[in-house]
């Protein structure tokens, strides 16, 4: 018994308990309270797992890999409920939601900290897929909580292709545990991630191929990568800002991570497709793809979304590459990425909540008329397009430079992609934040607290990167091969 | 396993997929919602067939929750929601009904050559009916493309999910497939839901995937 299994079932138990304790709180206030709260003292606790142990039971499992994944999705998870509690009143007084939503969002909040928590702490590769799905319908549920008509459409579209995907998803789960059986015998043993590892070279390798293809396309509609990407841009864009936030920060994570686990079991199999030529082909098309698409956006926060495609192809690009140097850039620009775009969606909460709209046409000389806000998002755009000193730029540039030593033309189109991106980012970023303000505006009350400890971290990263934390990350690097 | 248990599971089998194609042409939503009832009953025959065949009493309950949820309470639920909404009673097709069904044959045909080229390994039964599985997913699939009525998106939702329970149910010794079967009814139940509480055709109009069109996201 170790503690680690503790760790990881309060984890689990905290905000499955704040959850049914808040959905009994008519109180918004109180009940914001109570989120941060409850999602504090999940991270807390998550932070505990660097020091102790990993352990590998039934349905539960701790590894180098996802304590990196639990860390870094609980820290998020908490800021976002900083964040949360000063902007979701303002959401009531606006009269967007009543206090009766706010339960049901708060409650659901917790929840879908717990359904995440659990599909990446999952060892049983059915219950990893169960609680994905779980979360996925959460989040459902939340984008669809202004119950406008865009809204409703957005979470419609969202519940359509996130179910297809599930559905595929599970095939492909189906037929991983089909080419085990004749190794691994009925029963669960056939479905614990763990024991799989151990004999994936025995495997059937054309089954594993084909359930690779399905599970790619089934966790990979979730991942946002091109061309499932459909639901992505809508469903950050008609949600609330928080949820947006955590669906590019939290959620794609997440479905990135399950992807990884089955690249894993399919690279340890020699006999089976090799998965990395897939997913950098996939990444590379995310990438591109997104960046042209940016150029045309109107909306700010459909704006970010479609920058969460194109720097989730850098991230499946970089993993898809393999290797240690890549592996690394992958994973530290998926912290990256997912620090800088929350913060990002923080500031355009605010932005949004002082404009009365999102429409990029309508936000005009930030700089000058709301000076606070206007800086935060120039230096949240400078760090999602990849300028030093950030970390982005770190991560970007172990992106490039292990893609030429390794394919010279490859790198060449990841370069180009990433100054298209660069550029549309800018051209919008001028717009919003310099020159003549308009338009009517209303007294900002932002938490800056969160935004200005993600941008932190992404320039400290960006500096001065703490040892251990490179040390561990080369271990994990290594380790996914 | 002696010929007639296989017999009789690939006849169960196969005739999922032949509802899987009449789904297909039903130009009525009563129609179509009758036919997907009668794949579900037959989707249950096959799953207690399995529990009978591998001897595993927990497929009886998958068979039973395939039975009542969605030969029974489900299309209840939709016929009611056609009344209370008043839905157009004919089914608008995006793709003719000749294309269609020329497409739902190469699925069938992609579905029989992948897996009875790849599942070489495994024994007789299990390839079949994977094949026959994979077959209804991506019958349902299409469905889902060709279509343009919410209710029939929702109906090829369904269908492709009950290929999903025959791969699980024929997949033999695996663990979960009640929870697997419990868990999707809960998608299919929010679907149901959906389209009932939000009254769609309130806010759209018609319960009409098209008027998606026009939410383009930014056209606003």
């Amino acid at each position: 018994m170790s503690d680690a299994f503790h760790a990881v079932q309060a984890i689990l138990a905290i905000p499955l308990a704040a959850s049914a304790a808040l959905a009994l709180i008519p109180d918004y206030r109180l009940s914001a309270r109570l989120n941060v709260a409850a999602s504090s003292a999940t991270f807390a606790t998550a932070c505990a797992l660097f020091g102790l142990d990993g352990f590998a039971r039934p349905y539960l499992l701790i590894d180098d890999l996802n304590v990196v994944f639990v860390v870094l999705n609980t820290f998020v998870a908490f800021t976002t409920s900083v964040f949360s509690a000063s902007y979701i009143g303002h959401e009531v007084e606006n009269g967007r939601v009543t206090p009766g939503h706010l339960r049901f969002y708060h409650a659901m909040y917790q929840f879908l900290s717990f359904a995440m928590n659990l599909a990446l702490t999952a060892n049983n590769i059915g219950l990893m897929w169960a609680s994905l799905e779980m979360a996925t319908l959460t989040t459902v549920a939340m984008v669809g909580i202004y119950q406008t008509r865009e809204a409703l459409e957005a979470a419609w579209k969202y519940f359509i292709l996130g179910s297809v995907g599930i559905a595929l998803a599970l095939f492909g789960t189906i037929l991983v545990f089909i080419a085990a059986r004749p190794v691994m015998g009925e029963g669960f043993d056939g479905m614990i991630w763990t024991l799989l590892m151990r004999r994936s070279a025995e495997f059937d390798p054309a089954l594993l191929d084909l359930a690779f293809v399905f599970l790619l396309l089934g966790y990979g509609a979730k991942v946002g990568l091109v061309p499932l990407h459909a639901w992505l841009p809508d469903a950050h864009a008609e949600g609330p800002t928080p949820i947006s936030a955590v669906l590019s920060g939290l959620l794609l994570n997440v479905a990135l991570y399950c992807v990884l686990r089955f690249k894993l079991l399919i690279d340890a199999n020699a006999r089976a497709i090799a998965p990395g030529p897939l997913l950098a082909t996939l990444g590379l098309l995310s990438l591109v793809f997104a960046a042209f698409m940016l150029y045309r956006r109107r909306d700010v926060k459909r704006l970010f979304a479609f920058s969460s495609i194109e720097h989730m192809g850098i991230i499946v690009f970089a993993f898809g590459m393999g290797g240690p140097l890549a592996n690394f850039a992958g994973l530290l620009h998926m912290v990256m990425h997912s620090l800088t775009k929350s913060a990002i969606f923080f500031t355009v909460g605010h932005i949004a909540q002082v404009k009365g709209s999102q429409r990029i046409a309508d936000i005009r000389g930030l700089t000058v008329s709301q000076p606070w806000l206007g800086w935060t998002l120039v230096a949240g755009v400078f760090a999602i397009a990849g300028l030093p000193p950030t970390g982005v730029f770190t991560s970007e540039f172990l992106v490039v430079s292990s893609t030429f030593a390794r394919s010279p033309a490859l790198a060449l189109i990841l370069v180009f992609g990433l100054l298209v991106a660069f550029g549309a980012l800018l051209l919008r970023l001028q717009g919003m934040a310099f020159g003549e303000p308009g338009g009517p505006e209303k007294r900002s009350t932002a938490s800056s607290a969160p935004i200005v400890a993600h941008l932190a971290l992404v320039l400290l990263a960006g500096i001065y990167p703490p040892p251990p934390l490179v040390a561990w990350f080369q271990h994990v690097a290594a380790m996914l091969r | 396993m002696n010929g007639l248990d296989f017999d009789v599971s690939h006849m169960l089998a196969g005739a999922l997929v032949l509802f899987g194609f009449m789904l297909l042409y039903q130009t009525r939503l009563y129609a179509l919602i009758n036919v997907y009832a009668a794949q579900a009953i037959v989707l249950s025959l096959a799953v207690a067939w399995q529990a009978y065949v591998q001897d595993k009493p927990h497929l009886y309950a998958t068979a039973a929750i395939a039975f009542a949820f969605k030969a029974a309470l489900i299309p209840y639920a939709l016929h009611r929601a056609i009344v209370r909404l008043g839905v157009a009673r004919e089914v608008e097709t995006v793709v003719g009904v000749g294309p269609t069904m020329l497409a739902g044959l190469a699925c069938v045909a992609l579905a029989i050559v992948v897996m009875l080229r790849i599942a070489t390994e495994t024994d007789a039964l299990a390839r079949e009916d994977l094949a026959f599985a994979l077959s209804v997913i991506l019958l349902g699939l299409l469905m889902m493309v060709v279509r343009r009525s919410q209710v029939s998106l929702v109906i090829g939702f369904m269908s492709l999910e009950n290929g999903l329970i025959l791969a699980a149910a024929g997949a033999k010794g695996m663990p979960l497939v009640v929870e697997f079967a419990v868990a999707f009814s809960v998608v299919v139940a929010l679907v149901v839901i959906w389209v009932f509480l939000f009254r769609l055709r309130d806010r759209f109009g018609a319960l009409d995937a098209q008027a998606l069109d026009a939410f383009q996201g930014e056209r606003r």
